[in-house]
């Protein structure tokens, strides 16, 4: 077991840059879903949103106060007023919310791929984020079950549902694959035991994922003929992600000496 | 939040309809020994209507007032603030959940209502009418109108329609959540640098009249309710309830070194009575028929996000079920 002071340096590094990447999916991903409240297709749907996305800003607060503890600033600061490009979340997250089908089926794509990591993560040598990812696990089991049935719901449901369901998937499969973009550190994470790798963690996501599509009555995209949307880990952005930290930073920005 | 100034329905020649006078003694009788009526007990049509139109504005106040709130939750400062005002706006929207449903035991289905709602036949409370400009907007929402809505409700909780003093009950425990943050966020403000005083200063002048106007037209020109107040429906004087909201929050509001923008208004040691500008209830008149700086765009956002939504709820649909709505 490792805690914070047992690194070396390049250790260090990787467990820092691993954090900011999931912090970033987080808070981003928390965001957008926030984005929902009080315009949801069904009002247990609309609680249902903001509540997850309650639990992402919160961990994505528990992840950044894990940086501040090994030396990055406080939370409040890595989040609101960092530059576009020093953000390290997945191109997936960054996408406007648009129709309740596509925002469904990110959650669903992207929660499957985070319980499985924090599960991971809860061995990880690295005890602080261990800690953290056994708390992680508790509130993911409710998103994942929250999203496998009304994968399922709609899958098989009456009308366009189907059609529409259908579609989200081709759009966000892409997108989805670019969670698993490796690191330069993934050689160090995995031989010390911090964390699995991503490769490792795609494989188990497209073990879980795929029985719940077809089960749905989903096609499933043919995965050697996807192109994954990497570059957000390396902080190349999609068109959107600006728009949103502009808007996210507004108020803070007012007067940053201020208490808010 | 959010029940205020409920406007309601003047029954024909000021009376209700005519009701078998045996069960309408045992129902009053009733209400005037504190018990509670339940959906399955018999009730005068003109109670359930008007508890109909009650708690459906109220309803309507809850999922409308997400959204002027709601929009600052994508802008709010750090993550506490962040948190906070997300949790606030989902139990809003659980509000119009639980409101839904107590209206529902009375026999209207929430389609229909919220259908009445974008239609614009039903109406919510006035003060969402307004634009929250600023994020101070949204400090002073938290506070004081949720402020207003505790004592409206807190009254209200104490009615005769068990269904609905049960959800008020429930609605008040978190509302006083929601004061305390909106406090709390006031204070940072107002003892914060000069620009967020200035903020929230503006966002008073802004936001007192909508306040004045909340607890809904004066007593001398509303519609007359002694029915209603015997029936436990409406429990307390629009007046009363302004009264009230002076006392307790006037004090604290010049505590924290803000301006009210009433010169008039003083409290009367004598009478204890707070004297205040009559708030202007033509203003008032014309907002609530529709004519205000965000009717539309309320209705609008929200009839767009039923359009939108429809298909998800056709979907879960199934030809092989039948649907049936509670006691309708």
């Amino acid at each position: 077991m490792n805690g914070i002071n047992d690194f070396t340096e390049i250790q260090t590094e990787a467990a820092k840059n691993l954090l900011y990447r999931l912090a970033d999916d987080q808070l981003i991903l928390g965001h957008r879903n926030s984005e929902c409240t009080g315009l949801g297709p069904i009002l247990e749907e609309d609680i249902a949103f903001s509540s997850m996305a309650q639990d992402k800003l919160g961990h994505s607060q528990a992840l950044y106060q894990l940086l501040h503890n090994m030396g990055e600033k406080d939370p409040d600061t890595i989040a609101f007023t960092r530059k576009v490009n020093e953000y390290k979340c997945c191109h997936l997250v960054e996408y406007p919310i648009g129709e309740y089908d596509f925002s469904l089926m990110r959650h669903f794509l992207f929660d499957m791929s985070e319980a499985i990591r924090f599960n991971m993560l809860s061995s990880s040598s690295f005890e602080p984020l261990a800690k953290i990812a056994r708390k992680f696990k508790g509130e993911l089991k409710y998103h994942t079950m929250h999203a496998v049935t009304w994968i399922n719901q709609l899958g098989t449901g009456s009308g366009e549902s189907p059609f529409r369901i259908q579609k989200s998937l081709d759009v966000c499969f892409p997108l989805a694959l670019g969670i698993f973009e490796p690191s330069k550190y993934e050689e160090t994470l995995i031989s010390e035991k911090i964390f699995f790798g991503e490769k490792a963690l795609q494989e188990k996501w497209l073990e879980a994922v795929i029985p719940v599509l077809k089960n749905a009555g989903l096609v499933i995209p043919d995965i050697e003929n996807v192109t994954a949307a990497y570059g957000g880990r390396e902080g190349i952005h999609t068109e959107y992600l600006k728009p949103l930290i502009d808007e996210m930073t507004e108020v803070y920005k007012i007067d940053t000496g201020a208490e808010w | 939040m959010y029940g205020g100034g409920y406007i309601f329905e003047e029954s024909k020649n000021g009376k209700s309809e005519a009701e078998d006078s045996e069960k309408l003694e045992r129902f009053e009788s009733k209400i005037a020994a504190g018990e509670k009526i339940e959906p399955s007990d018999w009730m005068p049509a003109e109670y359930r209507k008007q508890l109909i139109r009650m708690i459906e504005q109220h309803a309507h106040s809850e999922i409308i007032g997400a959204l002027p709130e709601g929009t600052w939750i994508t802008r709010a400062p750090g993550f506490r603030r962040k948190l906070a005002l997300m949790a606030k706006v989902q139990d809003e929207v659980g509000h119009a959940q639980l409101l839904y449903s107590a209206a529902e035991t009375l026999g209207k289905p929430r389609e229909d209502m919220i259908n009445d709602l974008i239609t614009g036949k039903s109406k919510y409370s006035n003060v969402f009418n307004y634009p929250a400009v600023t994020w101070a907007d949204t400090a002073i929402i938290a506070w004081l109108i949720d402020a207003g809505a505790i004592i409206n409700q807190v009254a209200n909780s104490k009615g005769s329609y068990g269904p609905y003093c049960r959800a008020l009950e429930r609605i008040c425990v978190e509302e006083s959540f929601h004061l305390k943050y909106g406090h709390d966020n006031v204070v940072f403000l107002a003892t914060g640098t000069p620009k967020q005083r200035d903020m929230v200063q503006e966002a008073l002048i802004r936001w007192w009249p909508p306040i004045m106007h909340f607890f809904g037209p004066s007593d001398k020109i509303s519609v007359h309710t002694e029915t209603l107040m015997r029936w436990k429906v409406k429990m307390a004087s629009n007046d009363d309830m302004r009264q009230k909201f002076l006392d307790m929050y006037v004090p604290k509001i010049w505590e924290l070194g803000l301006t009210i923008p009433d010169p008039l208004l003083k409290k009367n040691e004598t009478t204890g009575q707070w004297e205040y500008t009559e708030p202007d209830w033509n203003e008032f008149k014309k907002v609530i028929n529709g004519d205000g700086p965000c009717n539309k765009e309320r209705l609008a956002v929200r009839r767009n996000a039923e359009e939108k939504g429809e298909w998800v709820r056709r979907a879960l649909m199934r030809k092989d079920e039948r649907y049936t709505v509670p006691f309708a």
